[in-house]
């Protein structure tokens, strides 16, 4: 699937959801669902700046696709960042830089796209591109 | 006793709605709400009589100054100084802060010593960071106990004659503790040190008496007491005041300018370069008044309250731990939920119309003090209700269902 694809899917998934409240019970359950990062990346230098919890994310390349794991210590975080890395990891490093992220509006989720809003969703999506842009480099 | 009901009517902004529930707002310790008397004061000054202050030869310069002048009184009796030249106004704590700092610099040397509480705000850690890495002057570390009380004995066995200065809030944002400034002025100044004291949590609480406390520095912030943001003053005794030099250079703070020499103007204007925020000063002056018509003893009284009811209620949730448990706080409670991240409860409450902060409350080393990432913290003003602690205590609880 590409990263529009699975973008659309998700924006599909939201969709069912009537109110913010069963939303937020959906991303608390992806973020417990959030396959767990190995303990030795979470280091200081995978840690993103810019967010009132902490986010450690991980990228490596599979062939010439990248793959991302991730880990926050709060779970809404965590829930958003499962939401990112279903759409980004497995993809091109190619098709992650040019990506576009409307998706995060369209369910719902807007209000943590103010670059000052504590959970640093924006740090996040930039942290992923610029991996992409990085590995981008090497496959080059 | 007051009446929270006829008081909520004088805020225009609790009438708001956030998500569909009416706001909950308990983030009082970071800014306070505006009562209409203020905001009406702010209207009046554009609307009629909006001119630069100070040497105006017109009508309207005239009236802007006198009222400026007023609200400079009004302050001064607030926290009973001396004299009015003694109230410097500034942009807020952090800029009389600072304007000490600065002026320190010119008075330290290597090895002077300046005494620090382990529970400051960093606006009150970082300006002498760099006071002591411009003069060589040692900053030393009052340390707090679990409860969040200064350890008093160790403060004492901190002071000598290299200590210059001491600095200290006289309530913790993060923890409500109200901390014994008067035994630490007495202690500082048996050992000839000055005493600078952060007073923006205390404000909105009690009634400094600048002259009662023989302090030397005390400043506070505008907004935590019901008045406009970017205001606040400075109190210094006025020997200091002469003795510190100028923070910045302009017009207003000068007597006479020439290309040979400048020679400053009388206090308070050596300290006021610039036009200053002169709504906002005019405004806090009317934030003043509209708490002491409340009055700052009943003010108290019912925060107390409040606290007390909101405590018994918090701990009956499971897991739930209150950080700074002192005897002598304010109506700020900082806690956790055991397994939850503070950022996640705050998340749901906001969803909730609640709104509380979450993060370190820009007081990092007491969220290393109790390592932990930070805390979620209600902080409660005297137009808050029970019903909204009610309204509040179900939130958490809703929110600890959807985490845990």
């Amino acid at each position: 699937m590409t990263i529009k694809e699975i973008q659309d899917a998700i924006v599909d998934e939201f969709s069912m959801f009537d109110d913010w409240m069963q939303r937020y019970e959906y991303m608390i359950e992806l973020g417990k669902s959030l396959p767990l990062i190995d303990e030795k990346y979470k280091t200081d230098d995978n840690l993103i700046k810019g967010c009132q919890s902490k986010v450690w994310v991980h990228a490596a390349l599979d062939g010439d696709k990248l793959v991302f794991t991730a880990d926050s210590d709060a779970i809404i975080t965590k829930g958003i960042i499962a939401i990112l890395i279903r759409a980004f990891s497995g993809q091109s490093p190619k098709a992650i830089m040019e990506a576009d992220t409307a998706f995060i509006d369209e369910i719902g989720l807007k209000e943590h796209l103010s670059p000052t809003r504590a959970n640093g969703l924006v740090s996040m999506i930039k942290q992923l591109k610029m991996y992409a842009i990085a590995y981008q480099t090497q496959l080059n | 006793m007051i009446d929270v009901k006829s008081i909520r009517e004088d805020f225009p902004i609790l009438k708001r709605e956030i998500n569909g529930y009416p706001l909950v707002y308990l983030d009082n310790a970071a800014t306070s709400q505006t009562p209409k008397q203020v905001i009406d004061t702010i209207v009046d000054y554009y609307s009629n009589y909006n001119a630069n202050i100070h040497r105006g030869v017109h009508t309207l310069s005239q009236e802007a100054t006198d009222k400026y002048e007023m609200a400079r009184k009004t302050i001064q009796k607030h926290f009973n100084a001396k004299h009015s030249y003694e109230i410097l106004f500034t942009s807020g704590t952090t800029h009389g802060i600072n304007l000490v700092a600065s002026g320190f610099a010119a008075l330290l040397k290597p090895g002077d010593e300046l005494l620090v509480s382990a529970m400051e705000h960093h606006s009150n850690i970082v300006p002498w960071q760099m006071l002591c890495e411009k003069t060589g002057a040692v900053l030393k570390v009052i340390p707090m106990n679990e409860e969040g009380d200064l350890v008093m004995d160790s403060y004492k066995a901190l002071l000598n004659d290299k200590t210059k200065l001491v600095f200290c809030n006289h309530i913790s944002n993060a923890l409500g503790s109200i901390n014994p400034v008067e035994e630490i002025i007495a202690g500082a100044h048996a050992v000839g040190a000055a005493v600078l004291i952060d007073g923006a949590q205390a404000c909105p609480h009690l009634k400094a008496d600048v002259q009662a406390l023989d302090v030397d520095f005390y400043t506070v912030s505008a907004h935590k007491m019901c008045g406009p943001t970017g205001v606040g003053v400075l109190y210094g005794k006025e020997e200091w005041l002469r003795k510190l030099p100028p923070y910045q250079g302009g017009g207003e703070m000068i007597a006479e300018v020439s290309f040979e020499k400048t020679t400053y103007a009388d206090l308070p204007h050596k300290f006021e370069a610039g036009t200053p925020n002169i709504c906002g000063g005019i405004a806090f002056g009317a934030a003043v008044d509209y708490l002491n018509g409340i009055g700052m003893d009943a003010i108290a009284a019912y925060e107390q309250e409040l606290l007390q009811y909101a405590t018994g209620k918090l701990l009956e949730i499971p897991g739930v731990r209150i950080f700074g448990t002192s005897a002598n706080k304010t109506s700020v409670i900082s806690f956790n939920i055991e397994g939850i991240h503070p950022y996640d409860i705050g998340a749901i409450l906001d969803k909730l119309g609640v709104a509380v902060r979450t993060g370190h409350h820009c007081a990092q080393p007491i969220m290393d003090y109790y390592k932990i990432p930070g805390t979620v913290r209600a902080s409660f003003a005297f137009y808050n209700t029970r019903e909204e602690v009610d309204t509040f205590i179900e939130a958490v609880k809703r929110a600890r269902n959807m985490l845990l």
